[in-house]
């Protein structure tokens, strides 16, 4: 609490938008993005790093939100959910997921699609167990990871084959 | 694999239009995936503050004082209340459901007097930023007097246990017999009785990755109370806070949007919300709260921990099990929410999956100082229905029975549905030795009984093959209620559906159910494109609910397997009712009768003169804003906005007897599992795993393969990883997923899914609710363990299984203990 009332400028770029503002020392990262910001996208699902709602790009690199500090993403490129589309339109890796039904509740769906994007950039042709590997700082409880994959394995250009693949084609 | 039919459809299914039984891709991720949901911790008001609770770190102690000056002497506190406080403002405790004497407990929307968990909510902050309510909090300085803490189920019903609840006067909450046929018959004439000493059903929670969250604003104007939230169940949550508070259900206003899981979970988050709303009301301001994951393992509810104690099976030569004779004991942890509604839910499922016909269950329901359960994914039936897939596992061990086909000589077979079960459930419809076979199939069981004996002794690996069968019951009767506390006005179910043309004709739905991911929009939209012949992406259903422009009755939210059945019955009879004035006014209008009228593609023609046509917004213009044109006659009947109400054919059960068909659908889950064990550490591998799923006519396939893997995932998860436990002293000893380990990508096979199709005879569409699954994993892990362990003497009898469990069982033989089960043969 000594600090509490410590302020910094700092100077963030989100999404290709360049924001200023003044937070605590002890604002959270994705407090900053969330509550400062109002880019509700990233979310929260636990206290601990554990569970990757909040997970976003910063300078390149997959971090999640919850670990950092507002003041540590000074001078920081940042890239969250909000920035997948453009002009409205889906991206590969969240129409993919929306043609494998990767999501359910959504709430977990930001984080992986920022972890399924980090990966296919490092690694454009995953194979299965590397997709597993690719996603597992992020918690889902609704899908059981088996149409995650599948999404993936179809961002990437593949056959959804996880699980032995899809049942039947889609009505549309 | 494709979908089967094996049983002839039911009448009412002939209706099948363009949509329905395609995987339609869903209307909800296009929000979702581009981060625009709007989940209860997304939504802020003018003038919010944040409230932070302040938790016990007793299990059990005496509140001596509060101290909240402290906390209020911080810049931008607005308010602290406390749990006398809280009191005061209140009219009445929260409703009970239990009849007296566990009826008698009195819960307050923060602990009085006493805390009886480690995290019982003690008071809560209400200041500018959420910081500061953090900062706040941790200076309400409160003196507790610790008392001794009971943490097991069973020492709890002692008469000498530390007693939580004097007004009960025991720790019991519930306690009754269930009993059908003549197990004393059947165990004195059965060629063998199988006893085992206990099988113990542990806690684990499902955890939606959402915490709970709310905004509540207290209006001094109009007393209108918001609340927006992600509570799952609002009007259950409003019947009990409702009275509490002293609002009317008719300004205590309930609204979600995205909800981010719940799994049953979220019914339980009625009394941080009537906290909420008292601190609203002193600050003067709406309180907004968003649970910690830590806050959420210590105090948002888990799962039902229970004990089965002296089982007593009688079998006969040829493999027939007659029944069982068991005592139930089920920890309710501190308070009852919705309990004990789960000392009678399972009955649902009484004899599993099985012709059982000799049945008794002692249950009793015991208060403990743990976190308060909360219906959990399953709930209720999947602790029966694994302690029955253990008593058939155990018994295919103690007599040398293969345990595959001791499960198919006592399924319920297909000739047998419907099938009524001796307290009068009606199993619908199902066909289980053709779903095992389905799913021995994709495991390709004879190469694992192979490699198995291939693998021998000295390879420090043991294979093990596994089934679970279980059983989705859904569409609860709530009549059952009357079976726990005859005093009840609670029977059937219902859901309500509004089907309308707007203003230029727009097709728009809205539910009264609160979905969390079930893809209610998608589906709903599927039946009424059918049943108005259109394209379903036409068909606007509003996105959450809104107790201001929903439509609902006290049934409504989303639980216990059944929007299938009540949610889109409630929506396929609303929709059916605007066709209908549709069909009329377009005949009117075009000068037709209305046989001559088809409806297609938003708009209706006569039958082979499609010029004579009008299209939706001409029909939406005639009633809404010109109706002038219309006879009184027409402009009394037809308002183009339809409500329907749909309620299940239940009748009311019979306390005396608990007997009655409380639920109306049975959709079946099995499933099959091959691991492997490492003999040296016990560790675990699935190597093949797959679902066979039967929930009648599916709506849309990919959204129902989705929710088998989910609640897989979630079963596989209980099984093997997750858990809460506590000590001694009741302290939780998981409180973040860095201790409770929620199964992550790796952890998860990727399994193998097919189905078969039953349709019910007793629902709107042939279908059946099945979203909770029946916890079938849980079985299957354990009976894949069990088959691993061989001819030793280890039984599986706890339904958690880490590492160090399989470890202790495969030593289990070496150090010579008790095992637990022990059999009598004729």
């Amino acid at each position: 609490m000594s600090d509490a009332g410590t302020v910094h400028p700092i100077r963030v770029t989100i999404n290709g938008e360049t924001y200023e503002r003044t937070v605590e020392s002890r604002q959270l990262l994705v407090h900053f993005i969330r509550d400062t910001l109002a880019l509700k996208g990233t979310h929260i699902g636990c206290d601990t790093g554990n569970c990757g709602a909040c997970t976003i790009i910063v300078n390149g690199r997959l971090i999640k939100s919850c670990m950092m500090l507002a003041v540590q993403a000074d001078g920081a490129e940042v890239e969250t959910v909000e920035g997948l589309a453009s002009d409205g339109e889906l991206d590969p890796i969240q129409q993919a997921f929306h043609a494998e039904h990767g999501l359910q509740c959504g709430y977990c769906t930001p984080g992986l699609l920022m972890s399924a994007t980090y990966l296919l950039r490092q690694n454009p042709d995953p194979s299965e167990e590397e997709i597993l590997r690719g996603v597992r700082g992020n918690i889902c409880r609704c899908t059981g990871y088996v149409n995650v994959v599948r999404a993936v394995q179809v961002a990437a250009g593949g056959e959804p084959t996880a699980g032995g693949g899809k049942r039947e084609e889609a009505a549309r | 694999m494709r979908a089967e039919t094996v049983t002839a459809p039911a009448e009412t299914t002939d209706e099948l239009g363009r949509w329905s039984g395609k995987s339609v891709r869903r209307t909800e991720d296009g929000r979702l995936l581009k981060g625009q949901g709007k989940f209860a911790d997304d939504h802020w008001v003018h003038r919010q503050g944040f409230a932070q609770f302040v938790r016990s770190p007793h299990a059990h102690a005496r509140i001596v004082s509060i101290d909240t000056s402290k906390a209020m002497s911080l810049d931008g506190v607005f308010t602290v209340l406390t749990g006398e406080e809280a009191k005061e403002m209140c009219e009445v405790p929260f409703f009970q459901i239990a009849p007296e004497p566990g009826g008698k407990l009195q819960e307050w929307p923060l602990a009085v007097d006493k805390v009886r968990y480690h995290g019982d909510a003690v008071a809560v902050v209400l200041a500018e930023t959420r910081e500061l309510a953090r900062d706040a909090a941790e200076l309400v300085e409160v003196e507790y007097e610790p008392l001794e803490a009971i943490v097991d189920g069973i020492a709890a019903a002692d008469p000498g246990a530390p007693m939580l609840h004097e007004e009960i006067g025991s720790n019991v909450a519930w306690q009754g017999t269930y009993d059908y046929g003549d197990i004393d018959w059947a165990l004195e004439n059965a060629d063998h009785v199988v006893k085992i000493d206990r099988l113990h059903f542990h806690r684990f929670s499902s955890t939606p990755l959402e915490c709970n969250a709310a905004v509540v604003d207290w209006d001094p104007g109009t007393g209108v109370v918001e609340v927006f939230s992600n509570n799952q169940m609002p009007m259950f949550g409003s019947m009990v806070i409702g009275p509490t508070l002293g609002v009317p259900s008719n300004k205590l206003i309930f609204s979600s949007q995205d909800i981010g899981g719940a799994f049953g979970i979220k019914i339980g988050s009625y009394p941080q919300i009537a906290a909420l709303a008292l601190l609203s009301k002193k600050a003067g301001r709406p309180a907004k709260w968003a649970e910690s994951r830590s806050e959420h393992m210590l105090s948002a509810g888990h799962g039902n921990e229970r004990s089965f104690v002296d089982i007593e099976v009688p079998v006969q030569s040829d493999g027939t099990i007659l029944g069982f004779k068991l005592k139930a004991f089920d920890d309710a942890g501190a308070y009852l929410h919705y309990e004990p509604l789960g000392a009678v839910i399972w009955s649902q499922v009484t004899p599993g999956c099985y012709r059982l016909k000799h049945i008794r269950v002692d249950f009793t329901q015991t208060l403990s100082n743990k976190c308060p359960t909360i219906p959990n994914r399953g709930y209720s039936r999947l602790q029966h229905l694994w302690m029955i897939e253990r008593i058939v596992d155990v018994v295919a061990h103690e007599l040398d029975f293969d345990p595959v086909e001791l499960r198919r000589r006592n399924y319920v077979q297909p000739d047998d549905y419907p099938y009524e079960t001796p307290n009068r459930c009606v199993y619908d419809s199902g066909d289980l030795p053709r779903s095992l076979e389905l799913a021995l199939e994709a495991i390709d069981l004879p190469k694992w009984r192979q490699r198995q004996r291939e693998l021998g002794t000295g390879s420090g690996k043991r294979i093990g093959i596994g089934i679970g069968s279980t059983l989705d019951s859904g569409t609860n009767n709530f009549g059952q209620a009357r079976i726990l506390n005859p005093e009840l006005p609670f029977s059937g179910n219902g859901e309500a559906a509004y089907v309308k043309l707007d203003l230029y004709g727009e097709v728009n739905v809205n539910i009264g159910t609160t979905p969390q991911g079930q893809s209610h929009e998608t589906t709903a939209a599927q039946v009424v494109a059918d049943i108005l012949n259109m394209d379903h992406g036409e068909v606007n259903v509003t996105a959450g609910f809104d107790q201001r422009h929903n439509t609902y009755v006290a049934f409504s939210g989303t639980y216990a397997s059944q929007f299938a059945v009540t949610g889109l019955g409630a929506v396929m009879g609303a929709a059916r009712k605007l066709r209908e004035e549709i069909v009329t006014l377009a005949a009117y209008a075009l000068e037709a009768d209305e046989d001559e009228i088809v409806v297609e593609d938003g708009a209706c023609h006569v039958r082979d003169d499609p010029e004579r046509a009008i299209p939706f917004i001409g029909l939406a213009n005639i009633v809404l804003s010109n109706n002038a044109v219309l006879t009184p006659e027409l402009r009394e009947r037809i308002s183009l906005n339809c409500r329907y109400v749909y309620t299940p054919p239940f009748e009311v059960p019979d306390p005396e007897t608990k007997t009655g068909n409380i639920t109306l659908t049975y959709a079946s889950q099995i499933h099959a599992a091959v691991v492997e064990i490492d003999e040296e550490t016990g560790k675990l591998e699935i190597l093949d795993y797959v679902a066979v799923d039967d929930c009648g006519r599916v709506i849309n396939p990919q959204i129902v393969e989705g929710q088998v893997h989910g609640a897989t995932a979630l079963g596989i998860g209980a099984a093997l990883y997750e858990a809460f436990d506590y000590d001694s002293s009741g302290q939780l000893q998981q409180s973040s997923f860095y201790e409770y380990h929620a199964l992550t990508a790796p952890d998860m096979p990727m399994m193998k899914y097919a189905d078969i199709e039953s349709p019910s005879p007793f629902t709107p569409n042939g279908a059946k609710g099945m979203g909770e699954g029946g916890g079938a994993p849980l079985s299957t892990i354990c009976s894949a363990i069990q088959d691993a362990l061989g001819d030793g003497d280890a039984i599986v009898s706890d339904s958690h299984n880490p590492w160090w469990r399989i470890h202790e069982l495969l030593r289990s033989g070496e150090n010579g203990g008790a095992r637990g089960v022990e059999v009598a043969s004729r």
